[in-house]
């Protein structure tokens, strides 16, 4: 009895220990390059670690029930009369509400580490009037340090291209220039139907809807060229609704800005 | 169609053409009827893998160069109409309610076998209908979700179309529904109690509340979203000053319940055909029966997780993940449940069984991306991405489709009399896991890696693990061959079964093999204990 409960110990063990060693050694993910991106790996390391402990155990267990307790040639009868069992129904009803609950609110501490929680403004629009019809993706920091950069930015999508308007300097980009490590807000709107603003490296996407700005902050911490993907259907030419963010140190951003710009300082 | 008809006056047999032909005819035996929905909803399927197949070789290059770019948008939204509301939907809920639920209630037919008959034949026209819109204007390319504005803006007969099809397959859906919660209630054989019944019957009564609660929703929203097309109104269209995310409120409060519209009824065959073949009674009966009831209540205030992208405020976003992740608490203890049922049992290692431990194997890891899912900081950078596309078919292609192909191996001899060959199935099962996963495990790191879904052309850097997903695809789509093979030749020369191949004890066993029309020759058996196997360990 004594060794077969050591068999087990080891088995768990030996589970637990092969989910660490591949949820913390194998990167599946892209390379980082925003504030977000290290906190987001985090919780997918995390996530991806109770996920293997889980995935291993059940598909050895259902392996190890097949083969055990197979019938063997000749074998008659049944197996053992057993309809239930309370303690194990408690077991494994509490065990997975706690692990469900813990991994929630940690969740929720990487939401808020990651700006969800904070109430999203716009810092260069007067938008009081109908501050309620902005929706908010995820915002690093408070709207009143937004004032701190003048990086302003207003995104137009349309079928099938991102439009980046610099109202600071008056011009039209196709491309999304901006300083590493400013907090970058940009105003998002569409032209006719739904699109969305995914930048794998910075782990942010959302949805740019017609007739509903939407918001989204991020800081950049890398400097690099990155795709801008539309993630949502859009119509025929919806694989090809592609541009690039291109990271910056401020110097060169102010350079390109000042070459770009129209209006005078 | 209220009034019920007493079934032991119903003399349908005598019009009813005999043999093969009967399942060509305007039967009211829900037999046939299953059988019906069975047969039409494998047509559909092999014209769904046909798409997926086409999707697959569109993918297997970074360019669009299999198919125009339209063409592959309204291929795609096929696929995932004809999948969900023409074979998944119609087979574990249509086929094998219709077959079992009155066997399990101990009835000779559903309450209501002329809306049973309307409900399938709803079906074949409106399938149809849905396909040959591609030769009208071409058909609907704004996906299975038809999301406004891209729905309004796209050639407006594919679309419309597209919505009658959905409209008539949500009517089928919900004549179903009804006949169910109506059979399982009120038609129960005297002295046979609610918690007496098979599962099958406890995961069709929650499918059949989710149904008839929730498909209203969006038949209401399509005929709102038809409106604006073809009468321009303005309930969703932005140009109109209509709301686009108002839409996907009402499309989701239905399209999420689906999904368990989808795997509630194939959690409720497993927990039938497990038992049986491990020798063993259904472990933690009760919990299982409250675990049904609290996936149907939970599984109607989760919808918003697929909206966390589209602008929804923080708390919002806060409530339907905590919402969704709980769902996973009752889904993991049906699978401890069954696999506590497998433990210790007498397994005959057979297609059934192997199909049904594949479908535990790839719901769990359906369910753990789904719990990260439920996340929303996780879900913000995935969403809408490979990632997703991956998820969700290891819930319903992994989940419910396993479960569908486990149940034809094990209520074949039902049916037919005749025994399906076992190395053709099992060769079956090892083509189908090793294609299926080899199909959708890599598309995990296609999504967390930057390929959107619905794209017709990727970066040059996927191609090799979109080849990889596409020799995946290759292998499912031969995996059809040997089921076929299998099917025709067991039916046509197969072993004789006998009546009870598998010495079960639910009720359909409790008659011969293929059942008479009355389903019983005398009184329909009183079964109290459908899971009484085993051998007690005091002996």
């Amino acid at each position: 009895m004594l060794n077969k409960n050591l068999n087990l110990i080891i088995v768990v063990f030996t589970i637990i220990g092969l989910s660490f060693w591949i949820g913390l050694n194998i990167n599946l993910l892209p390379k980082e390059a925003s504030i977000n991106a290290p906190i987001y790996d985090e919780l997918f390391k995390i996530l991806f670690i109770i996920g293997l402990i889980l995935f291993i155990g059940m598909t050895l267990i259902v392996i190890y029930s097949l083969f055990k307790f197979r019938r063997k040639k000749g074998q008659l009868g049944d197996g053992i009369a057993l309809e239930g069992n309370l303690s194990l129904e408690i077991l494994w009803t509490v065990i997975p509400s706690v692990v469900v609950l813990l991994v929630g609110l940690y969740s929720y501490n990487i939401y808020d580490r990651m700006g969800g929680m904070k109430e999203l403004n716009h810092n260069h629009h007067m938008i009081d009037n109908n501050s309620e019809k902005i929706w908010a993706g995820i915002s690093q920091k408070s709207n009143t340090q937004l004032s701190t950069n003048n990086v302003n930015i207003e995104v137009s999508a349309m079928q099938f291209a991102f439009l980046f308007n610099y109202p600071d300097g008056d011009f039209i980009s196709g491309e999304l220039h901006v300083p590493v490590d400013e907090e970058i807000s940009i105003k998002m709107e569409s032209k006719d139907v739904i699109h969305a603003f995914w930048v794998p490296e910075f782990r942010i996407k959302q949805d740019i809807i017609p007739g509903q700005p939407t918001i989204l902050n991020f800081t950049p911490t890398r400097v690099g060229k990155y795709p801008i993907i539309c993630a949502e259907l859009c119509g025929p030419y919806h694989g090809g609704m592609r541009a690039s963010i291109i990271v910056e140190e401020l110097s060169d951003y102010e350079q390109w800005f000042n070459k770009n710009r129209k209006t005078e300082v | 169609m209220t009034i019920s008809i007493e079934p032991e006056n119903k003399k349908q047999e005598s019009i009813q053409p005999k043999g093969w032909l009967k399942y060509f005819s305007f039967s009211l035996d829900h037999k046939v009827i299953g059988i019906q929905y069975l047969i039409c909803g494998f047509v559909f399927y092999l014209v769904g893998g046909t798409l997926a197949s086409a999707i697959r070789i569109e993918l297997a290059s970074p360019m669009s160069d299999f198919m125009p770019r339209d063409v592959y948008n309204q291929v795609l939204t096929l696929h995932g109409t004809i999948m969900i509301f023409l074979w998944i939907v119609p087979v574990v809920n249509g086929a094998f309610g219709n077959y079992l639920i009155p066997f399990y209630v101990g009835a000779r037919d559903m309450a209501f076998p002329r809306l049973n008959a309307v409900a399938f034949w709803l079906i074949p026209p409106s399938g149809l209908m849905l396909i040959f819109s591609y030769f009208i204007d071409g058909a609907a390319q704004a996906g299975w979700t038809a999301y406004p504005p891209l729905s309004i803006t796209t050639p407006q007969s594919g679309q419309i179309i597209w919505i009658l099809s959905v409209l008539l397959l949500g009517g089928s859906s919900i004549f179903g529904g009804i006949n169910f919660i109506a059979t399982i209630l009120k038609l129960r054989r005297p002295g046979l109690k609610l918690m007496q019944l098979p599962m099958y019957c406890w995961a069709m009564l929650g499918t059949s509340i989710l149904v008839v609660l929730s498909t209203p929703v969006l038949a209401g929203t399509l005929i709102l979203l038809s409106f604006d097309i073809v009468a321009n109104t303005g309930f969703f269209n932005p140009v109109l000053g209509g709301n686009v995310v108002v839409y996907q409120h009402l499309f989701w409060f239905y399209s999420h319940p689906a999904v368990y519209i989808m795997v509630l009824p194939a959690f409720g065959l497993v927990s039938e055909i497990l038992p049986i073949h491990c020798r063993k009674p259904l472990f933690g009966y009760s919990t299982m029966v409250f675990s049904i009831m609290g996936i149907v209540v939970l599984g109607l205030v989760v919808w918003a997780h697929h909206m966390f992208t589209s602008g929804t405020p923080p708390w919002m976003r806060l409530f339907f993940t905590i919402a969704t992740a709980f769902i996973a608490v009752p889904t993991g203890i049906k699978f401890f449940n069954w696999v506590a049922t497998m433990w210790g049992g007498r397994i005959s290692i057979n297609s059934a069984i192997l199909f049904s431990c594949g479908f535990i194997i790839n719901f769990v890891f359906g369910g753990i991306t789904g719990v990260a899912l439920a996340q929303v900081p996780f879900d913000i950078h995935v969403h809408d991405t490979y990632f997703v596309v991956a998820h969700f078919h290891y819930i319903v292609y992994g989940g419910s489709v396993f479960v569908i192909f486990s149940s034809i191996y094990h209520w074949f001899p039902k049916v037919t009399g005749k025994l399906l060959n076992e190395k053709l199935g099992i060769l079956h099962f090892v083509i189908t896991f090793v294609g299926f996963n080899l199909c959708f495990a890599p598309q995990h790191w296609l999504g967390l890696n930057g390929m959107p879904r619905r794209v017709a052309e990727y970066d040059p850097q996927f191609q090799f693990v979109n080849q990889i997903s596409s020799v995946g695809a290759l292998l499912m789509a031969i995996s059809t061959i040997p089921f076929l093979v299998n099917i025709f030749i067991s039916i046509a020369k197969g072993k004789k079964a006998g009546d009870n191949p598998w010495n079960a004890l639910t009720p359909e066993w409790l008659t011969s093999s293929p059942p008479p029309v009355e389903n019983w020759e005398g009184e329909a058996p009183l079964v109290k204990e459908p899971y009484g196997y085993g051998e007690s360990i005091t002996n």
